[in-house]
Protein backbone atom coordinates (compact mmCIF):
# COMPACT_ATOMS: atom_id res chain seq x y z
CA UNK A 1 0.00 0.00 0.00
CA UNK A 2 2.77 2.35 1.31
CA UNK A 3 5.02 1.95 -1.72
CA UNK A 4 1.74 2.12 -4.31
CA UNK A 5 0.86 5.65 -2.71
CA UNK A 6 4.23 6.79 -3.05
CA UNK A 7 4.82 5.61 -6.72
CA UNK A 8 5.77 8.03 -9.48
CA UNK A 9 2.04 7.35 -11.16
CA UNK A 10 0.57 8.18 -7.71
CA UNK A 11 2.14 11.51 -6.97
CA UNK A 12 1.39 12.45 -10.62
CA UNK A 13 -2.10 11.81 -10.19
CA UNK A 14 -2.87 12.97 -6.77
CA UNK A 15 -0.83 16.25 -7.58
CA UNK A 16 -3.00 16.71 -11.54
CA UNK A 17 -6.38 16.03 -9.11
CA UNK A 18 -5.64 18.47 -6.50
CA UNK A 19 -4.50 20.95 -9.02
CA UNK A 20 -7.74 20.84 -11.21
CA UNK A 21 -9.80 20.28 -8.46
CA UNK A 22 -8.27 23.78 -6.42
CA UNK A 23 -8.29 25.53 -9.63
CA UNK A 24 -12.16 24.59 -10.31
CA UNK A 25 -12.93 25.82 -7.17
CA UNK A 26 -11.09 29.21 -6.86
CA UNK A 27 -11.95 30.05 -10.77
CA UNK A 28 -15.79 29.83 -9.57
CA UNK A 29 -15.48 31.58 -6.93
CA UNK A 30 -13.91 34.31 -9.03
CA UNK A 31 -16.74 34.31 -11.40
CA UNK A 32 -19.73 34.29 -9.06
CA UNK A 33 -18.45 37.12 -6.94
CA UNK A 34 -16.61 38.95 -9.78
CA UNK A 35 -20.08 41.24 -9.96
CA UNK A 36 -20.62 42.16 -6.06
CA UNK A 37 -16.60 42.89 -6.07
CA UNK A 38 -16.68 44.95 -9.20
CA UNK A 39 -19.83 47.67 -7.61
CA UNK A 40 -18.16 47.49 -4.41
CA UNK A 41 -15.02 48.83 -6.59
CA UNK A 42 -16.72 51.41 -7.81
CA UNK A 43 -18.89 52.54 -4.83
CA UNK A 44 -15.67 52.71 -3.10
CA UNK A 45 -14.23 54.88 -6.20
CA UNK A 46 -17.17 57.02 -5.91
CA UNK A 47 -17.37 57.65 -2.22
CA UNK A 48 -13.53 58.63 -2.46
CA UNK A 49 -14.33 61.11 -5.45
CA UNK A 50 -17.29 62.31 -2.34
CA UNK A 51 -14.43 62.32 0.59
CA UNK A 52 -12.00 64.17 -1.90
CA UNK A 53 -14.68 66.55 -2.47
CA UNK A 54 -15.90 66.98 1.51
CA UNK A 55 -19.38 65.73 0.70
CA UNK A 56 -18.86 62.48 2.86
CA UNK A 57 -18.75 62.40 6.55
CA UNK A 58 -18.51 58.87 7.99
CA UNK A 59 -20.19 60.24 10.80
CA UNK A 60 -23.25 60.80 9.03
CA UNK A 61 -23.33 59.24 5.77
CA UNK A 62 -23.14 55.64 4.94
CA UNK A 63 -22.51 53.90 2.00
CA UNK A 64 -25.96 53.84 1.18
CA UNK A 65 -25.79 57.31 0.92
CA UNK A 66 -23.22 57.36 -1.88
CA UNK A 67 -25.39 56.77 -4.78
CA UNK A 68 -27.39 59.92 -4.11
CA UNK A 69 -24.82 61.80 -3.29
CA UNK A 70 -23.16 61.11 -6.35
CA UNK A 71 -25.83 62.99 -8.53
CA UNK A 72 -24.59 66.16 -7.83
CA UNK A 73 -22.03 65.52 -9.51
CA UNK A 74 -21.92 66.01 -13.25
CA UNK A 75 -19.15 63.80 -15.21
CA UNK A 76 -17.44 65.42 -18.02
CA UNK A 77 -14.30 64.57 -20.01
CA UNK A 78 -11.34 66.21 -20.58
CA UNK A 79 -9.23 66.82 -23.22
CA UNK A 80 -5.55 66.78 -21.59
CA UNK A 81 -3.39 67.94 -24.38
CA UNK A 82 -5.77 70.59 -25.45
CA UNK A 83 -6.83 71.74 -21.99
CA UNK A 84 -10.81 71.38 -22.90
CA UNK A 85 -13.73 69.37 -22.52
CA UNK A 86 -14.28 67.56 -25.17
CA UNK A 87 -18.39 68.70 -26.67
CA UNK A 88 -20.68 65.47 -27.45
CA UNK A 89 -19.58 64.97 -31.03
CA UNK A 90 -15.84 64.48 -29.94
CA UNK A 91 -17.06 61.91 -27.38
CA UNK A 92 -19.21 60.10 -30.17
CA UNK A 93 -16.55 60.05 -32.78
CA UNK A 94 -14.30 58.72 -30.35
CA UNK A 95 -16.48 56.34 -28.56
CA UNK A 96 -16.14 57.49 -25.19
CA UNK A 97 -18.48 58.26 -22.59
CA UNK A 98 -17.57 59.68 -19.09
CA UNK A 99 -19.84 57.32 -17.23
CA UNK A 100 -17.90 54.26 -18.62
CA UNK A 101 -14.68 55.38 -19.69
CA UNK A 102 -11.93 53.74 -17.78
CA UNK A 103 -8.18 55.93 -17.94
CA UNK A 104 -6.62 52.99 -16.68
CA UNK A 105 -7.10 50.93 -19.20
CA UNK A 106 -7.06 53.62 -21.39
CA UNK A 107 -3.08 54.52 -20.61
CA UNK A 108 -2.12 51.17 -22.17
CA UNK A 109 -4.23 51.64 -25.48
CA UNK A 110 -1.63 53.57 -28.14
CA UNK A 111 -4.70 55.34 -29.89
CA UNK A 112 -5.99 57.25 -26.96
CA UNK A 113 -2.64 57.54 -24.58
CA UNK A 114 1.15 58.91 -25.31
CA UNK A 115 3.98 57.78 -23.55
CA UNK A 116 5.86 59.80 -21.39
CA UNK A 117 9.75 61.13 -22.26
CA UNK A 118 11.94 60.86 -18.59
CA UNK A 119 11.92 64.59 -17.64
CA UNK A 120 8.34 64.63 -18.39
CA UNK A 121 7.41 61.73 -16.30
CA UNK A 122 7.75 63.35 -12.73
CA UNK A 123 5.05 60.62 -11.45
CA UNK A 124 6.63 57.60 -12.94
CA UNK A 125 3.64 56.48 -14.59
CA UNK A 126 5.51 56.02 -18.06
CA UNK A 127 2.29 56.19 -20.00
CA UNK A 128 -0.77 59.02 -20.04
CA UNK A 129 -4.20 58.86 -21.39
CA UNK A 130 -5.09 61.42 -23.68
CA UNK A 131 -8.17 61.97 -21.92
CA UNK A 132 -9.73 62.37 -17.79
CA UNK A 133 -13.15 61.97 -16.42
CA UNK A 134 -13.47 64.97 -14.04
CA UNK A 135 -16.53 65.48 -11.99
CA UNK A 136 -18.14 68.88 -11.46
CA UNK A 137 -20.49 70.66 -9.13
CA UNK A 138 -21.46 73.72 -10.91
CA UNK A 139 -24.70 75.89 -9.92
CA UNK A 140 -26.84 77.24 -12.21
CA UNK A 141 -25.19 80.01 -13.28
CA UNK A 142 -22.38 77.88 -14.33
CA UNK A 143 -20.27 78.89 -11.61
CA UNK A 144 -18.09 76.01 -10.12
CA UNK A 145 -18.38 74.64 -6.43
CA UNK A 146 -16.04 71.63 -6.72
CA UNK A 147 -13.80 70.19 -9.44
CA UNK A 148 -12.69 66.72 -8.64
CA UNK A 149 -9.52 65.28 -10.80
CA UNK A 150 -8.10 62.17 -10.87
CA UNK A 151 -4.23 61.69 -10.13
CA UNK A 152 -1.85 58.47 -9.87
CA UNK A 153 1.32 57.78 -9.34
CA UNK A 154 4.19 55.88 -8.41
CA UNK A 155 4.90 55.21 -4.34
CA UNK A 156 6.81 52.73 -2.92
CA UNK A 157 5.38 49.23 -4.59
CA UNK A 158 2.64 50.64 -6.92
CA UNK A 159 0.87 53.47 -8.49
CA UNK A 160 -1.50 55.17 -6.40
CA UNK A 161 -5.04 56.22 -7.52
CA UNK A 162 -6.77 59.03 -5.89
CA UNK A 163 -9.03 61.69 -6.49
CA UNK A 164 -7.85 65.54 -5.87
CA UNK A 165 -10.69 67.82 -5.28
CA UNK A 166 -10.00 71.67 -6.16
CA UNK A 167 -12.33 74.77 -5.83
CA UNK A 168 -13.90 76.95 -8.12
CA UNK A 169 -10.73 78.92 -8.34
CA UNK A 170 -8.71 76.06 -9.48
CA UNK A 171 -5.84 76.13 -7.19
CA UNK A 172 -7.22 75.90 -3.20
CA UNK A 173 -7.60 71.91 -2.84
CA UNK A 174 -11.01 70.80 -1.28
CA UNK A 175 -9.46 67.46 -0.38
CA UNK A 176 -7.89 64.43 -1.57
CA UNK A 177 -9.25 60.48 -1.61
CA UNK A 178 -6.96 58.07 -2.63
CA UNK A 179 -9.21 54.48 -3.83
CA UNK A 180 -6.14 52.15 -4.78
CA UNK A 181 -3.11 51.42 -3.61
CA UNK A 182 -0.40 48.71 -2.59
CA UNK A 183 1.73 50.69 -0.12
CA UNK A 184 2.65 49.43 3.28
CA UNK A 185 -0.05 49.16 5.55
CA UNK A 186 0.03 51.73 8.49
CA UNK A 187 3.54 53.35 6.93
CA UNK A 188 2.57 54.51 3.83
CA UNK A 189 -0.92 53.17 3.90
CA UNK A 190 -1.67 56.37 6.01
CA UNK A 191 -2.64 58.38 2.91
CA UNK A 192 -6.26 57.01 3.89
CA UNK A 193 -6.12 58.20 6.83
CA UNK A 194 -8.66 60.89 7.08
CA UNK A 195 -6.15 62.15 9.83
CA UNK A 196 -3.83 62.32 7.40
CA UNK A 197 -5.70 63.59 4.47
CA UNK A 198 -7.29 66.42 7.01
CA UNK A 199 -4.24 68.40 6.67
CA UNK A 200 -5.13 68.89 2.59
CA UNK A 201 -8.10 71.36 2.58
CA UNK A 202 -7.46 75.36 1.70
CA UNK A 203 -3.94 74.31 0.91
CA UNK A 204 -2.54 76.06 -2.37
CA UNK A 205 -1.51 74.20 -5.40
CA UNK A 206 0.17 77.63 -7.09
CA UNK A 207 2.07 80.25 -6.53
CA UNK A 208 2.08 83.81 -7.99
CA UNK A 209 4.08 82.73 -10.78
CA UNK A 210 1.55 79.83 -11.99
CA UNK A 211 4.03 77.29 -10.54
CA UNK A 212 3.11 73.65 -9.08
CA UNK A 213 4.36 74.88 -5.48
CA UNK A 214 2.30 72.20 -3.40
CA UNK A 215 5.42 70.26 -1.59
CA UNK A 216 4.79 67.86 1.34
CA UNK A 217 7.74 67.99 3.66
CA UNK A 218 9.14 66.79 6.86
CA UNK A 219 8.12 68.40 9.94
CA UNK A 220 6.03 70.35 7.48
CA UNK A 221 2.52 72.02 6.78
CA UNK A 222 3.93 75.08 8.25
CA UNK A 223 2.69 77.29 5.00
CA UNK A 224 -0.52 77.00 2.34
CA UNK A 225 1.90 74.34 -0.04
CA UNK A 226 2.75 72.33 2.31
CA UNK A 227 1.23 69.31 4.37
CA UNK A 228 3.12 67.16 6.68
CA UNK A 229 4.65 63.83 4.68
CA UNK A 230 3.79 60.57 6.36
CA UNK A 231 6.66 59.16 9.43
CA UNK A 232 8.21 56.35 8.10
CA UNK A 233 6.85 56.36 4.59
CA UNK A 234 9.39 58.85 2.68
CA UNK A 235 9.07 57.10 -0.93
CA UNK A 236 5.44 57.29 -0.51
CA UNK A 237 5.12 61.01 0.52
CA UNK A 238 7.60 61.61 -2.41
CA UNK A 239 5.41 59.64 -4.51
CA UNK A 240 2.47 61.95 -3.19
CA UNK A 241 4.24 65.15 -3.82
CA UNK A 242 5.32 64.09 -7.45
CA UNK A 243 1.74 62.94 -8.58
CA UNK A 244 0.38 66.27 -7.32
CA UNK A 245 3.17 67.63 -9.42
CA UNK A 246 2.65 65.89 -12.72
CA UNK A 247 -1.19 66.03 -12.78
CA UNK A 248 -1.56 69.94 -12.19
CA UNK A 249 1.45 70.55 -14.49
CA UNK A 250 1.36 71.44 -17.80
CA UNK A 251 1.10 67.34 -19.10
CA UNK A 252 -1.45 67.06 -16.52
CA UNK A 253 -4.52 69.45 -15.77
CA UNK A 254 -3.14 72.69 -15.58
CA UNK A 255 -3.98 73.89 -18.74
CA UNK A 256 -7.61 72.49 -18.49
CA UNK A 257 -7.92 74.34 -15.19
CA UNK A 258 -6.59 77.74 -16.73
CA UNK A 259 -9.09 77.66 -19.70
CA UNK A 260 -12.18 75.60 -18.23
CA UNK A 261 -12.29 76.82 -14.49
CA UNK A 262 -10.11 79.64 -13.39
CA UNK A 263 -11.23 81.95 -16.32
CA UNK B 1 -14.86 14.77 29.01
CA UNK B 2 -15.43 12.99 25.57
CA UNK B 3 -12.59 12.99 23.23
CA UNK B 4 -13.45 15.68 20.86
CA UNK B 5 -14.77 17.69 23.26
CA UNK B 6 -11.19 18.12 24.66
CA UNK B 7 -9.99 18.32 21.37
CA UNK B 8 -12.06 21.44 20.80
CA UNK B 9 -11.85 23.41 24.41
CA UNK B 10 -7.86 22.15 24.67
CA UNK B 11 -6.71 24.69 22.13
CA UNK B 12 -8.41 27.70 23.67
CA UNK B 13 -6.28 28.19 26.93
CA UNK B 14 -5.07 24.78 27.88
CA UNK B 15 -2.70 24.96 24.59
CA UNK B 16 -3.39 27.90 22.94
CA UNK B 17 -1.50 28.21 20.16
CA UNK B 18 0.10 32.24 20.14
CA UNK B 19 0.64 31.98 24.03
CA UNK B 20 2.41 28.43 24.74
CA UNK B 21 2.99 27.40 20.72
CA UNK B 22 3.87 30.86 20.19
CA UNK B 23 3.09 30.85 16.57
CA UNK B 24 0.83 33.31 14.36
CA UNK B 25 1.96 35.88 16.64
CA UNK B 26 2.85 38.15 13.25
CA UNK B 27 -0.60 38.94 12.58
CA UNK B 28 -2.14 39.46 16.64
CA UNK B 29 -0.03 42.41 16.25
CA UNK B 30 -0.84 44.01 12.94
CA UNK B 31 -4.52 43.26 12.58
CA UNK B 32 -5.45 43.68 16.26
CA UNK B 33 -5.72 48.39 16.33
CA UNK B 34 -10.06 47.32 16.08
CA UNK B 35 -12.13 45.04 17.39
CA UNK B 36 -13.92 44.94 14.13
CA UNK B 37 -11.10 44.12 11.85
CA UNK B 38 -9.65 41.64 14.28
CA UNK B 39 -13.44 39.30 14.34
CA UNK B 40 -13.77 39.28 10.64
CA UNK B 41 -9.86 38.26 11.10
CA UNK B 42 -10.79 35.68 13.54
CA UNK B 43 -13.72 34.24 11.56
CA UNK B 44 -11.13 33.92 8.51
CA UNK B 45 -8.17 31.86 10.09
CA UNK B 46 -10.57 29.66 11.57
CA UNK B 47 -12.26 28.80 9.13
CA UNK B 48 -9.03 28.20 6.92
CA UNK B 49 -7.65 26.43 9.52
CA UNK B 50 -10.50 24.08 10.22
CA UNK B 51 -11.31 22.94 6.69
CA UNK B 52 -7.64 22.93 5.46
CA UNK B 53 -7.50 20.83 8.78
CA UNK B 54 -10.18 18.59 7.49
CA UNK B 55 -9.12 18.64 3.37
CA UNK B 56 -5.24 17.17 4.41
CA UNK B 57 -7.35 14.38 6.67
CA UNK B 58 -9.44 13.16 3.72
CA UNK B 59 -7.15 12.51 1.61
CA UNK B 60 -3.75 12.31 3.83
CA UNK B 61 -3.97 8.30 3.08
CA UNK B 62 -3.40 9.00 -0.39
CA UNK B 63 -0.85 11.95 -0.15
CA UNK B 64 2.65 10.70 -1.68
CA UNK B 65 5.50 12.00 0.77
CA UNK B 66 7.22 13.53 -1.51
CA UNK B 67 4.45 16.13 -2.23
CA UNK B 68 3.13 16.27 0.90
CA UNK B 69 4.11 19.90 2.12
CA UNK B 70 3.33 21.20 -1.45
CA UNK B 71 -0.32 19.53 -1.30
CA UNK B 72 -0.52 21.03 2.39
CA UNK B 73 0.32 24.66 0.96
CA UNK B 74 -2.03 23.75 -2.76
CA UNK B 75 -4.91 23.42 0.16
CA UNK B 76 -3.95 26.25 2.21
CA UNK B 77 -3.66 28.78 -0.41
CA UNK B 78 -6.72 27.85 -2.08
CA UNK B 79 -9.08 28.35 1.04
CA UNK B 80 -7.14 31.68 2.03
CA UNK B 81 -7.58 32.68 -1.69
CA UNK B 82 -11.29 31.78 -1.41
CA UNK B 83 -11.81 33.81 1.88
CA UNK B 84 -10.13 36.87 0.03
CA UNK B 85 -12.36 36.88 -2.52
CA UNK B 86 -15.56 36.04 -0.07
CA UNK B 87 -14.39 39.02 2.08
CA UNK B 88 -14.17 41.28 -1.07
CA UNK B 89 -17.57 40.56 -2.04
CA UNK B 90 -19.48 40.53 1.23
CA UNK B 91 -16.77 42.85 3.28
CA UNK B 92 -14.84 45.38 1.16
CA UNK B 93 -13.87 47.85 3.81
CA UNK B 94 -12.22 45.53 6.50
CA UNK B 95 -10.88 43.25 3.64
CA UNK B 96 -9.09 46.93 2.43
CA UNK B 97 -7.73 47.31 5.77
CA UNK B 98 -7.29 43.70 6.23
CA UNK B 99 -5.26 44.32 2.98
CA UNK B 100 -2.31 41.91 3.14
CA UNK B 101 -2.47 39.87 5.99
CA UNK B 102 -5.79 38.06 4.58
CA UNK B 103 -2.94 36.77 1.73
CA UNK B 104 -0.65 35.94 4.88
CA UNK B 105 -2.59 33.72 6.45
CA UNK B 106 -1.18 31.03 4.00
CA UNK B 107 2.19 31.68 6.40
CA UNK B 108 0.33 31.71 9.24
CA UNK B 109 2.10 29.01 11.23
CA UNK B 110 -0.68 27.92 13.13
CA UNK B 111 -2.55 26.74 9.93
CA UNK B 112 1.17 24.94 8.70
CA UNK B 113 1.43 23.97 12.31
CA UNK B 114 -1.78 21.73 12.72
CA UNK B 115 -1.83 19.96 9.61
CA UNK B 116 1.76 18.61 10.26
CA UNK B 117 0.77 18.02 13.47
CA UNK B 118 -2.35 16.78 13.72
CA UNK B 119 -4.52 16.48 10.34
CA UNK B 120 -2.01 14.10 9.04
CA UNK B 121 -2.15 11.72 11.64
CA UNK B 122 -6.12 11.87 12.65
CA UNK B 123 -9.46 11.70 11.06
CA UNK B 124 -10.98 13.98 9.50
CA UNK B 125 -14.04 14.91 11.89
CA UNK B 126 -11.10 15.32 15.13
CA UNK B 127 -9.08 16.92 12.86
CA UNK B 128 -11.75 19.21 11.43
CA UNK B 129 -12.53 20.24 15.29
CA UNK B 130 -8.91 20.50 16.61
CA UNK B 131 -8.61 23.37 13.64
CA UNK B 132 -11.46 25.06 14.72
CA UNK B 133 -10.67 24.29 18.24
CA UNK B 134 -7.00 26.33 17.57
CA UNK B 135 -8.67 28.45 15.86
CA UNK B 136 -10.76 29.63 18.46
CA UNK B 137 -7.40 29.92 20.73
CA UNK B 138 -6.38 32.11 18.23
CA UNK B 139 -9.15 34.09 18.43
CA UNK B 140 -9.29 34.52 22.41
CA UNK B 141 -6.05 36.12 22.29
CA UNK B 142 -6.44 38.07 18.84
CA UNK B 143 -10.02 39.16 20.90
CA UNK B 144 -7.85 40.36 24.25
CA UNK B 145 -5.49 42.38 22.57
CA UNK B 146 -8.13 43.73 20.08
CA UNK B 147 -10.40 44.88 22.69
CA UNK B 148 -8.32 46.33 25.19
CA UNK B 149 -6.37 48.26 21.96
CA UNK B 150 -9.20 49.81 20.63
CA UNK B 151 -10.54 50.93 24.09
CA UNK B 152 -7.83 52.43 25.35
CA UNK B 153 -5.77 53.54 22.12
CA UNK B 154 -9.58 54.76 20.51
CA UNK B 155 -11.74 55.19 23.05
CA UNK B 156 -14.35 53.09 21.70
CA UNK B 157 -15.46 49.22 20.72
CA UNK B 158 -16.63 48.59 17.56
CA UNK B 159 -16.65 51.69 16.59
CA UNK B 160 -19.21 52.73 19.15
CA UNK B 161 -17.89 55.14 21.50
CA UNK B 162 -17.40 53.96 25.53
CA UNK B 163 -14.42 56.83 26.62
CA UNK B 164 -15.72 59.72 25.40
CA UNK B 165 -11.80 61.29 23.75
CA UNK B 166 -10.22 64.43 24.90
CA UNK B 167 -10.08 65.12 20.65
CA UNK B 168 -14.28 64.83 20.66
CA UNK B 169 -14.47 67.31 23.67
CA UNK B 170 -14.80 64.42 26.04
CA UNK B 171 -12.35 63.29 29.31
CA UNK B 172 -10.22 60.54 28.05
CA UNK B 173 -6.86 61.04 26.50
CA UNK B 174 -6.27 57.91 24.38
CA UNK B 175 -2.91 56.38 24.73
CA UNK B 176 -1.12 56.44 21.11
CA UNK B 177 1.06 53.47 22.23
CA UNK B 178 -2.06 50.93 22.13
CA UNK B 179 -2.36 52.05 18.25
CA UNK B 180 0.96 51.08 17.52
CA UNK B 181 1.99 47.36 17.40
CA UNK B 182 4.18 47.09 20.41
CA UNK B 183 1.33 47.40 22.47
CA UNK B 184 0.23 44.04 21.18
CA UNK B 185 3.48 42.46 22.89
CA UNK B 186 2.71 43.60 26.22
CA UNK B 187 -1.01 42.74 26.36
CA UNK B 188 0.53 38.95 24.92
CA UNK B 189 3.19 38.92 27.39
CA UNK B 190 0.67 39.66 29.98
CA UNK B 191 -1.50 37.19 28.92
CA UNK B 192 0.93 34.24 29.09
CA UNK B 193 1.67 35.64 32.54
CA UNK B 194 -2.40 35.12 33.61
CA UNK B 195 -2.38 31.99 31.39
CA UNK B 196 0.88 30.69 33.06
CA UNK B 197 -0.03 31.65 36.73
CA UNK B 198 -3.21 29.46 35.71
CA UNK B 199 -1.75 26.47 34.53
CA UNK B 200 1.48 26.25 35.97
CA UNK B 201 2.49 23.16 33.87
CA UNK B 202 2.69 25.48 31.05
CA UNK B 203 5.99 27.74 32.63
CA UNK B 204 8.79 26.43 31.13
CA UNK B 205 12.11 24.90 33.05
CA UNK B 206 15.23 27.19 33.14
CA UNK B 207 17.58 26.18 30.14
CA UNK B 208 20.25 27.18 32.53
CA UNK B 209 20.83 28.25 35.79
CA UNK B 210 21.72 31.68 36.32
CA UNK B 211 25.31 32.53 37.79
CA UNK B 212 25.61 34.37 40.81
CA UNK B 213 28.22 37.55 39.34
CA UNK B 214 30.79 36.50 41.54
CA UNK B 215 31.69 33.57 43.59
CA UNK B 216 33.39 35.32 46.45
CA UNK B 217 31.70 34.93 49.46
CA UNK B 218 29.95 38.12 50.98
CA UNK B 219 30.78 40.26 48.01
CA UNK B 220 27.15 40.56 47.21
Amino acid sequence: MSSNVNSVKNTLKVALGLCVVCSIVISSAAVILKPMQTANEILDRNKNILIAAGLFDPTVHTNADVASLFEEFTPRMVDLDEGRYLTDEEMQTLGLDPQTYDQQSAKNNPAISEALSGAEDVASIRRRADYATVYVIQNDQGEYQSVVIPVSGYGLWGIMYGYLALESDGNTILGIGFYDHQETPGLGGEISNPRWQAQWPDKQIYNENNEVAFRVVKGGGQNEYQVDALAGATLTSRGVENMIEFWLGERGFASFLRNEVQS
Amino acid sequence: MSMNKTILIRPIFADNPIALQILGVCSALAVTTSLSVTLVMCVALTSVVAFSNLFISMIRNQMPSSIRIIIQMTIIASLVILVDQLLKAFAYEISKQLSVFVGLIITNCIVMGRAEAFAMKNPPIPSFIDGVGNGLGYSVVLIVVGTLRELFGSGSLLGITILPTVANGGWYQPNGLMLLAPSAFFIIGFFIWVLRNKYSEQVEKDEFAMAPHTTEQGAH
